[in-house]
Parts: structure tokens; C-alpha cells; sequence
């Protein structure tokens, strides 16, 4: 059971009329893992955790639960639960029924139904509001049974279809945390399709990135944040700069490009690029480095003189859009590390200083 | 010259205020009320044309039935002004009336039945379509409204006759005609066409209302289409199903024409009893028609108090 995924799609295609939803995906996921569909809306993510509950079938291409194809399953024999968008709580049912609802079409015995209710409704904590009916509960309750509802009946899989999406900001933060803690606890795979990249970093063991029906990459979320194989995940995940250029060298990993204005900037290239290709390097905000003309040592390379822009303080850390010429400006972000008042330890536009762009910061990827 | 402290002047400002306010208070009381009474009378004067006509129109005649009901009916037809409720044990003992009261019921019952399985799967095919095909075949149910009722019993008559249409096919295919007009079965065919719209527009109205995220989340659990449908979809739909149950039930009961038309008036249902009790029995006996039009009402509204706890039930 170890070796065989809990789920593996294998060259799914999903088409509505002439477009593809899902365009060739093959992804598998391992057993316990809490594996997350990142991307955009209409970029085929739900559809995808629709065909493995069964709701829509693939045109073309498998798809295996634990190693058994699903081609013929309807939904209803699938080993695998759903917690919906909307809830999709029963409105007629109170919450106990709802979550007894799973068990009694499993035919299980009454005085083993009512135990695994109460124990399903205390895992999410709501054991006193078993009487109540979902219109009589906020939404994060409403999430909460809709959650019972799926787990009381021990599925191999669980799919969470933005299930947080409808919840106001400090109650996703707590329910994101409960979630984690939830699975580990219930050890489950779960599938979670989002659109929120923050939530996806937070609570994943995996991500794939999805855009336009197909999967661009797969990984951890540090993968995904600090090694983007392409220009639309680092876009994506987190804020970046995009340099476009010319590859003019590449060597032992690393790529040279030079752009129109004349800037040329070495960076990581997980793929070796040939020169004369061209390529975008991309650095985020807070790895770029910023110094005062003054702290420049004499060991630094590739040092850029610019003139500081824009500056917003904003807690946590400071925003500075930097200009290097007229045609192009970067975004830098720096830590507020030291607690002061004093206006020379901030930047203030006008300021002339050095930008540094480290080579190991940077990616340089083909367009 | 008299000099004010800014607190004199003050307090001379504030009580000329008070007055002022206390005045205003006074006004607009006065105001207030005038406008309540205004609302009340204005309520009075709307609600009156509507209140006239219900007294007129129908707890009156109403009355008159039931007055008539507990009366004698002379041998001319006359009525004979002598209390009795011989009527009401002449219904219970003599099996004609009783008959017609079960006939009617199961009828009535079966014309439900069939309405409820033909309209719920057309409300449901309507409701999945695209909004303009939607549109178009709501219109398609209700345009035989657009027609005189008898006028599509006659229709009906043209279709069933033994030289009519569907007995000539089958003639023509070198089958045996088969008795169609004239009998029951005709009878419950044109019941359940002249009631069907009014079973297929709560439905599709309730129908309309449902999340079918929530087919898809009874499947999730386990449901088959089978299950899912009757533990999520007919108790969340119950409230069209009742209404459309209701609307066709009730005239039913008591309806004449189409058993006349069609079923050749072989056997007798409540309404045509009824029918032949004012009008063309000879001598006619108002009294025993009254009789049993109460009777019907009592059963009518009997089945809709059941009905509509038993479903309210289904709901909990």
C-alpha cells in the first residue's frame, strides 16, 4: 500500500466542447500527503478534484485510486469524500444527520452510527450544536460540519474544494492551522484546490501549480517559492521582479543575461540555457540588497547604482521601488529588524545607493 | 441696558427652547395620530370592496348551502322549510352516494398519482435546461390555457372515438379498434391532462430552488441516484410536491365535464351527481345536492389538513 499512490492520474485530458479544462495532467499523490491544486480560477484545478470524486470523467487518460482504475466508478463507490465549496450542507437535516448521512448509506447498525457521529462532531469540535440545523450556524460551523460530514466516513482520500474561500480573514487563519493539525491528526491524504498561494504555502506538503489546464510544476512549497521552473509560478507564488533579456554565458549552473539597457545580471538557471535564447531573470523583493554608497565594500560585484523612489513603511518591512534608469524600476523589501523612530535608519526617497542582485538569488528562466 | 451673563442668556435661550420643543412634541402628536387614524381608516377603505365581495360571493352562498343542506325537498322539486338531517343519513346509507364519494376520492387520488409521475420528471427536464429553452417550454405547458377547457375535452373526444384518430391508425395498421371514449380510462386520461400544469409549475417552482450541488454531495456520501433523490431531493422539493398535489386534488373532487365528455357519464363521481341533484333530476332535490356538496368540502379540506402535516413530517 506504501508503494502505490494514493492517487495517480496518468495523461488526463478534460474537454468541455473544444477547449481542454485539463490538458494532459499526471501527478501522484502519496499516501498521507497533504497535497495542494494551486492556481488561478478556470485554470482546471476543481475540475481535476472533480474527476477523482467522480463527478466528471476524463475524455482521455486514467485515473487510479490506491492503484485501482476509476474509469467505471461511479462517485458514490468512491473510497474518497469531499468537502464542498458551499458546504453543500442538507438544509433539512440537522447536523448529526448530516454527518449520519455517509454511514446509514453504508448500511452500518444504528448503535455504531450514533458513537462515530459524536466522535466525528467532537474531532471538529461542535458536539453541542448536534441538534442544530446548518441554517442556524455561522459559516466557519457550517465548514466545520461540512468537514465531519466527510471525514466520519474514514475515506482513503478527502478533496477540499476551496473549502476556506467563503470565511472572513482571521477565521481562514485559524482554520487553515486546524486543518493541518486535523490531518495529521486523522492521517488522510487530502487534496485541497485553492487559489490563495499563501494558504497553499502554509498548509501543503505539495503544490502543483496549475495554469490553463495543465500542470507547470509540482514540488514543496519551498521548491515552488524559492526555484519556479517558469515565468508564470514565480509570478504566481509571492511578488518578483522580472528582468527580460539575452543569455550571453552559461556555465556550472549559472547564466549570464544581458538586457536592452545594458544591465547584465548572472542568476541560477535550473535549466542550461543556450546563449543567444531568450530568458527572464527573476529575483523577489526581499532578495535583493540595498546599501548606502558609503557601506559599499570593495569585495562586492555587480553593485548597481540607483536612486530610491518610492518608500512604504509598512510594519513589518519596508517597500522601496528603486530606479536604475528611465526605463526601468525594481521593488526591493527589507526587513524592519531594529525598533527606531530615527529617520536616517530609513530610506527616503531621493537617496542614491548600490543594489545588489546575488547570483544565488536570482533564477534565470527560458521564456 | 441690561447686560445678560452668557449663563442667563443661556438658560432664557434654553427655556425658550423647551417651549418651542414642548410645542413641537405637541404638534406632532397631534401629527401622529391624525396620521394613524388616517392609516387605519384608509385600511378600512381598501380592505372593504375586497371584504364585501368574499361575504357576498361566497360565505353567503356558502351559508345558503348549508342552510338548504339540513332542510326538507317537497315532490315537486320545492323546498319544505323543516329542519331535519335526513339528507346527511340518506348520503351514509345509500350506496349511490356512497359510490360516488369513493369513486370520486380514488379518481381523484389516481389523477394525482399519475400528474405527480409525469409533471415531476418534466419539471426536472425543464429546469436542467438552458434559461431560453426554459422559457420556451413553460410557455409550451401553459399555452392550452389558451383555449376554452370544453373545447379541449371535445378535442379529446375526436381523438378517442371509436372512428377517431387513434382507433383509424390502428385500423389502418390492421389492428382491432379498441373501446377508448366512453369509459373510464378516457375519463382519467382527460383528468390528467387538464390538471397537469397545474402539477408541473410548483414543481418546476420548487424544483427550481434546488441545489443539485447538494445530488452531488448525497452521492459523495455514498448515495445512489436512487437514495439520493429520495433523501435530499423529494423532502428539500416537498413544498412544490404538496402545492401541485393540492391543485390538482381538490378540483378534481368535484369536477363533472370531462367523466360527462369522455367517460360518457356511465358511472357516477361526486360532481355530476351533484349536477344532476340541482338541475336535471325530476324533480331536482336542492337539499340532498347541498348535502353533499358540504360533505365533499369537509372531505376536501380533511385530506389537505393530512396532507399538509404529513408532508411537514416528511420535512422533519
Amino acid at each position: 500500500m506504501s508503494d502505490t499512490p494514493a492517487i495517480e492520474l496518468r495523461d488526463v485530458i478534460k474537454r468541455f466542447g473544444e477547449t481542454p479544462a485539463v490538458d494532459r495532467v499526471s501527478l501522484q499523490i502519496g499516501d498521507g500527503e497533504f497535497f495542494s491544486l494551486l492556481g488561478p480560477s478556470g485554470c482546471g484545478k476543481t475540475t481535476t478534484l472533480r474527476m477523482i470524486a467522480g463527478f466528471e470523467y476524463p475524455s482521455s487518460g486514467e485515473m487510479l485510486i490506491h492503484g485501482r482504475s476509476m474509469a467505471t466508478i461511479p462517485p458514490h463507490r468512491r473510497p474518497v469524500n469531499t468537502v464542498f465549496q458551499s458546504y453543500a450542507l442538507f438544509p433539512h437535516m440537522s447536523v448529526e444527520q448530516n454527518v449520519a448521512f455517509g454511514l446509514q448509506m453504508q448500511r452500518l447498525p444504528k448503535q455504531e452510527i450514533a458513537p462515530r457521529v459524536s466522535e466525528a462532531l467532537e474531532l471538529v469540535r461542535l458536539g453541542h450544536l448536534a441538534q442544530r440545523r446548518p441554517n442556524q450556524l455561522s459559516g466557519g460551523q457550517q465548514q466545520r460540519v461540512a468537514l465531519a460530514r466527510a471525514l466520519v466516513n474514514q475515506p482513503e482520500v478527502l478533496l477540499l474544494d476551496e473549502p476556506l474561500g467563503a470565511l472572513d480573514q482571521k477565521l481562514r487563519k485559524e482554520m487553515q492551522l486546524e486543518l493541518k493539525s486535523l490531518q495529521h491528526r486523522v492521517g488522510i491524504t487530502f487534496i485541497f484546490v485553492t487559489h490563495d498561494q499563501e494558504e497553499a504555502l502554509t498548509m501543503s506538503d505539495r503544490i502543483a501549480v496549475m495554469n490553463q489546464g495543465k500542470v507547470l510544476q509540482v514540488g514543496s512549497p519551498t521548491e515552488i517559492y524559492e526555484r519556479p521552473t517558469c515565468r508564470f509560478v514565480a509570478d504566481f507564488i509571492g511578488e518578483t521582479n522580472f528582468i527580460d533579456g539575452e543569455v550571453v554565458e552559461s556555465d556550472g549552473g549559472y547564466s549570464s543575461i544581458v538586457t536592452p539597457d545594458g544591465l547584465r545580471l548572472r542568476g541560477l538557471a535550473p535549466r542550461t540555457l543556450p546563449a543567444g535564447s531568450a530568458a527572464t531573470l527573476s529575483i523577489r523583493p526581499e532578495k535583493l540588497r540595498l546599501t548606502t554608497l558609503e557601506q559599499a565594500g570593495p569585495e562586492q560585484v555587480a553593485a548597481l547604482p540607483v536612486s530610491v523612489e518610492l518608500v512604504s513603511y509598512i510594519g513589518s518591512d519596508t517597500r522601496i521601488t528603486v530606479r536604475l534608469n528611465e526605463q526601468r524600476t525594481l521593488d526591493v523589501w527589507e526587513q524592519n529588524r531594529r525598533s527606531t523612530l530615527d529617520r536616517n535608519a530609513y530610506w527616503q526617497p531621493g537617496e542614491q545607493a548600490l543594489l545588489f542582485c546575488p547570483p544565488d538569488n536570482a533564477l534565470v528562466l527560458a521564456e | 441696558m441690561r447686560l445678560y451673563w452668557p449663563s442667563e442668556q443661556g438658560s432664557a435661550a434654553s427655556s425658550s427652547c423647551k417651549r418651542t420643543k414642548e410645542e413641537c412634541r405637541l404638534a406632532f402628536d397631534l401629527i401622529e395620530r391624525t396620521r394613524v387614524q388616517r392609516d387605519r381608516r384608509n385600511l378600512m377603505a381598501l380592505l372593504l370592496p375586497g371584504l364585501l365581495w368574499l361575504l357576498l360571493f361566497f360565505a353567503l352562498p356558502l351559508l345558503i348551502i348549508l342552510l338548504y343542506s339540513f332542510i326538507v325537498s317537497g315532490p315537486r322539486g320545492n323546498l319544505i322549510w323543516q329542519a331535519t338531517v335526513g339528507n346527511y343519513t340518506d348520503l351514509f346509507t345509500r350506496a349511490i352516494y356512497l359510490n360516488a364519494y369513493l369513486r370520486s376520492i380514488w379518481i381523484s387520488l389516481l389523477t394525482t398519482l399519475i400528474c405527480l409521475l409525469l409533471g415531476y420528471p418534466l419539471a426536472l427536464f425543464i429546469v436542467r435546461q438552458p434559461p431560453h429553452v426554459r422559457t420556451l417550454l413553460l410557455f409550451l405547458v401553459l399555452i392550452p390555457f389558451w383555449t376554452n377547457f370544453l373545447v379541449r375535452i371535445y378535442a379529446w373526444q375526436i381523438i378517442l372515438a371509436n372512428n377517431g384518430l387513434i382507433n383509424s391508425s390502428l385500423r389502418a395498421l390492421g389492428f382491432a379498434p379498441i373501446q377508448l371514449l366512453n369509459t373510464e380510462g378516457a375519463t382519467l386520461i382527460g383528468l390528467v391532462y387538464g390538471d397537469l400544469p397545474f402539477m408541473v409549475l410548483p414543481l418546476y417552482a420548487a424544483i427550481d430552488r434546488f441545489d443539485f450541488t447538494l445530488m452531488e454531495a448525497a452521492a459523495d456520501l455514498g448515495a445512489s441516484r436512487r437514495q439520493a433523490f429520495l433523501r435530499v431531493m423529494v423532502p428539500l422539493t416537498m413544498p412544490g410536491i404538496v402545492a401541485g398535489s393540492v391543485l390538482v386534488f381538490i378540483p378534481t373532487l368535484g369536477q363533472f365535464v370531462v367523466s360527462e365528455l369522455l367517460g360518457g357519464a356511465k358511472v357516477d363521481y361526486l360532481g355530476n351527481l351533484i349536477q344532476r341533484l340541482f338541475l336535471r333530476s325530476n324533480p331536482p332535490n336542492w337539499p340532498l345536492g347541498s348535502a353533499m356538496a358540504i360533505v365533499m368540502m369537509l372531505l376536501l379540506l380533511a385530506f389537505i389538513l393530512w396532507y399538509f402535516r404529513i408532508s411537514r413530517e416528511e420535512d422533519r
